[in-house]
């Protein structure tokens, strides 16, 4: 017996459009059991997974600090998704903009001027996009699999950025401890509203995924993104080269990771450390397929995963629960979205063994 | 022709009045073959007459309408290639269904009921491919492998079922001379064993070489049997290809205009084993004429296609010109602002997005040569959907597109409807040079004759167009000159009006420079 996905000839136009939430609705429900089987009263640990951080000031300047990154590299990811370069290193890039970001108030840390955050975030999105352009570069010219090069860069920044806090760039006061010294004032991402920490960060995330929405919705860039998504030979008869769209993809979604990690050390951490996220790079995949591959949309899901780790924290504070919880939400969250759409697009259909039938080829 | 000689042994296989509707369209229609045992019998046609859905029919792949397949004397109904290869039939496909990465014998046991030992199908691959004369390493990567190798593992694959009947469906399209010779005795060996052979081909020299009786089909129908060797290639030609006599010419060419396309010497390598490469390609079209390029698919036609069009560049710039400019290394966009259009053959997915709106296909190939009108906003390139849309409207209108709504997604069109669109989309720009792919390929009459009018009468107004088509009647309808590819080589240009069904149909089947009136009768 094997398993069959066949094409659904009419997919409901209704329920792609619930899908998003439908898998919401599908992770709530999964979440529950799984806290009834941890022991806890479902409804205590959903209400404060899920609603309490919505209650309070402080913690949805929290929302907003995680939905920063969220945003800014899910959205730049929509690009990459909707043209077919499956970028899946964006946690990579997201740290080389961190690190390349930091070498003005690591190196040179006693320049006081405003030119040193504009430089930071210029350094940061070079730094992402330039770390993006390895597996660009690889898929253009050598035919290799973009999935596999961009995530084995993650390992290779993650590991860099340990070499470089616990050597060159450890801070001489810190008694040993694997960090930078902290950045000057000068350094740091300004905070936009006196009731709490949101940074400019969270603006930068905003303006970002609305003009990618522009460029989507009325360019010829956003045009061409969508026919070689679609179609390679299609977009090579209008004229547009997938060669290219492989780079313009991948650097924009590489430097707009960068910015998110360089806004990250900038504006929350103040110091580079050797762990400097926790997943953004890959929760940022389920921001931008929650989000419908369009940066608006992104920015609503950026914001609900967002509360995903606020929440994680949440529980694991009142209910005593291990913070892992943020990513089983994160996974089941992911599951629901891809099957939801799966199964709007296909329908199952089990097919019971039948004598083999290999050589019949495509002959017409 | 000479009827189905109903003497000697019951024959293998008999088929009788078998049909297969497509909607209303009769791929089959009512067609009667029969193979004896122990001959090599060739099912001949043109692309399009139905031989390979009659050989779906035989091997279970397809079910037929209505009509009758007796095996042995005995009706059958072959509902599966299971059922076809358990009563003795196997067939060869075209294109392999084969996985590069594993061995020679792995791909073979692949096809087997699980459970025999790879070393036992490793053993039985190579006796058997030692007594046909099929050289082949079973421990070989197919990656490995060339076109010819590739094609000995369906062959052993097939005979490892000890078949009575044969099907190959085109085997030496794929093959070098060399390779196809070998193929020749491995078929005649198979004969001398008693096993019969249905040999599908266009090639007439092969036909009459290694096949003892032919069936021809057109459009559907049997429209021949015959002793292949008794008969000439010129006969054999007509038909394959009928016997009409040519239809009026539509454009009359006064006097020859300026070259507005042409290549000298275009050679382009093949970019996949099942690529063809083009050879020294030379061809002039004049304003004012339409030359067709005629030729059975698979003959290098895409290919000469990618290298007008520039979707494939060429190194040599000089090779390729559009109005006396050398453009060979320009890509589509530019050799469109130089006044050219494209159509190509395939509507979904590459001449359309089948999933966007008619509009959108309207900014696939026009975003660079009406930039002016479609795009603002300066570098943003903000496209004008209000002016693409009364742009669309407009050619819908003059191609009598017929759809559902106003601007409808690609896809939903009918094929005709899309075609009217895609070629109407060129014409609206009045191209200064069209190159056309198969205009017409699958498109209903209606739409057929409003696209192959709208072709002459760009023509008329001082255009060249340049139409590769598979359809006889088209060409013979609209076409002012004439060329023949076959294997990349592109034959002469004739005037359309010095040719003759037969002549096309020689130089189809490969028969370069050989008279037309038969004096080849007796080829071997």
């Amino acid at each position: 017996m094997r398993i069959e996905l066949e094409k659904r000839a009419k997919p409901s136009m209704l329920l792609s459009i619930l899908s998003p939430f439908l898998a919401l609705g599908l992770t709530v429900i999964a979440g529950g059991i799984m806290f009834a089987l941890l022991g806890k009263s479902p409804g205590m640990a959903l209400y404060s997974f899920f609603v309490e951080p919505l209650l309070d000031v402080w913690s949805l300047h929290e929302i907003a600090i995680k939905a920063t990154p969220l945003i800014l590299i899910g959205a730049g990811l929509t690009v990459c998704y909707r043209s077919n370069n499956w970028n899946i290193g964006a946690e990579g890039q997201f740290i080389a903009g961190a690190i390349a970001g930091a070498i003005v108030p690591v190196l040179f840390h006693d320049w006081h001027s405003p030119l040193v955050l504009p430089l930071m975030l210029v350094f940061g999105m070079i730094g992402g996009a330039l770390y993006a352009a390895i597996p660009a570069f690889l898929k253009a010219h050598m035919n290799t699999n973009e999935i596999l090069t961009s995530l084995m860069l993650v390992y290779i920044a993650q590991l860099f950025l340990d070499w470089l806090v616990r050597g060159p760039w450890r801070s001489p006061d810190a008694y040993n401890f694997p960090v930078t010294r902290d950045f000057m004032p000068e350094a740091v991402l300004p905070e936009i509203l006196a009731s709490g920490r949101t940074n400019l960060g969270f603006v930068f995330a905003l303006v970002a995924a609305a003009g990618l929405w522009f460029m989507m919705r009325y360019t010829l860039k956003g045009f061409e993104i969508s026919v070689l998504g679609q179609s390679e030979r299609a977009g090579r008869f209008a004229g547009f080269s997938s060669r290219r769209m492989i780079w313009f993809s991948m650097l924009v979604s590489g430097g707009l990771a960068g910015l998110a990690g360089v806004s990250e050390v900038s504006g929350v951490i103040n110091k580079l450390q050797p762990i400097i996220s926790p997943g953004y790079g890959f929760t940022a995949i389920i921001v931008a397929f929650l989000g419908r591959l369009n940066p608006l949309g992104v920015i609503a899901a950026g914001l609900v995963l967002a509360l995903t780790y606020v929440g994680g924290e949440a529980v694991q504070l009142t209910l005593n629960i291990s913070d892992k919880i943020t990513r089983v939400f994160q996974g089941l969250l992911l599951f629901f979205v891809l099957s939801c759409d799966t199964l709007i697009q296909y329908r199952i259909r089990l097919v019971f063994s039948r004598i083999g039938r290999s050589s019949e080829g495509g002959a017409l | 022709m000479s009827a189905v000689a109903a003497s000697g042994a019951s024959p293998l296989l008999a088929v009788r009045s078998l049909t297969k509707l497509f909607g209303s369209f009769a791929a089959c229609n009512a067609i009667d073959l029969e193979v004896r045992p122990g001959e090599i019998h060739a099912l001949l046609g043109e692309n399009g007459a139905g031989k390979s859905t009659l050989v779906k029919m035989l091997f279970g792949v397809l079910a037929p309408t209505s009509g009758q397949i007796l095996w042995k004397s005995r009706p059958v109904v072959i509902s599966s290639p299971g059922v076809a290869r358990r009563i003795g039939i196997g067939m060869v496909f075209q294109h392999f269904s084969l996985f590069e990465a594993l061995t020679v014998a792995e791909n073979i046991a692949l096809s087997l009921p699980p459970g025999i030992s790879l070393g036992k199908v490793a053993e039985e691959a190579s006796r058997l491919s030692e007594l046909y004369g099929l050289p082949l390493d079973p421990k070989a990567h197919v990656a490995d492998l060339s076109v010819g190798e590739r094609q000995r593992i369906e062959i052993v694959r097939a005979l490892l079922q000890n078949p009575d009947l044969i099907i190959l469906d085109e085997p030496t399209s794929v093959l070098t001379p060399q390779e196809a010779d070998r193929l020749f005795e491995t078929l005649a060996k198979l004969k001398a064993e008693g096993r019969s052979v249905l040999y599908i081909s266009h090639r007439l020299e092969e036909v009459q070489r290694i096949c003892d009786r032919a069936t021809v089909l057109r459009h559907g129908k049997v429209t021949g049997a015959c002793d292949p060797r008794a008969e000439t290639p010129a006969s054999l030609a007509r038909m394959m290809v009928g016997s009409d006599v040519a239809a009026v010419n539509a454009v009359q060419v006064a006097a020859k205009g300026d070259v507005l396309l042409e290549t000298r010497n275009l050679s382009v390598p093949a970019r996949s084993p099942f690529a063809v490469s083009l050879k020294n390609v030379c061809l002039e079209v004049h304003a004012g004429e339409i030359l067709a390029i005629a030729g059975v698919a698979g003959n290098g036609q895409s290919e000469l296609f990618d290298a007008l069009s520039g979707e494939f560049p060429v190194a040599d710039a000089g090779t390729v010109s559009i109005r006396g400019r050398p453009v060979g290394a320009l890509g589509i966009s530019a050799r469109r602002l130089l006044g050219a259009g494209f159509v190509p053959e395939e509507r979904h997915g590459h001449a359309a997005v089948p999933s966007l709106p008619l509009s959108d296909n309207l900014v696939l190939a026009r975003n660079q040569s009406d930039r002016r009108s479609f795009l603002g906003g300066g570098v943003l390139g903000i496209i004008r959907h209000a002016a693409v849309r009364l742009a669309s409207q407009r050619i819908s209108q003059t191609m009598d597109v017929r759809k559902s709504g106003e601007d409808p997604a690609a896809g939903s069109l009918s094929g005709g409807n899309l075609q009217k669109y895609i070629v109407g989309r060129e014409l609206d720009r009045q191209p200064a040079v069209l190159v056309v792919n198969q205009p017409t390929w699958g498109v209903d009459a209606g739409a057929a004759s409003r696209i192959r009018q709208a072709l002459v009468d760009l023509a008329r107004s001082g255009s060249a167009v340049l139409v590769i088509s598979q359809d006889l009647d088209e060409i013979f309808e609209v076409a002012t000159e004439v060329a023949v590819i076959s294997e990349g080589r592109l034959s002469e240009i004739h005037p359309t009006t010095t040719l003759t069904r037969e002549k096309i149909g020689l130089l189809m089947g490969g028969m370069h420079g050989r008279n037309e009136s038969g004096e080849a009768a007796h080829a071997h």
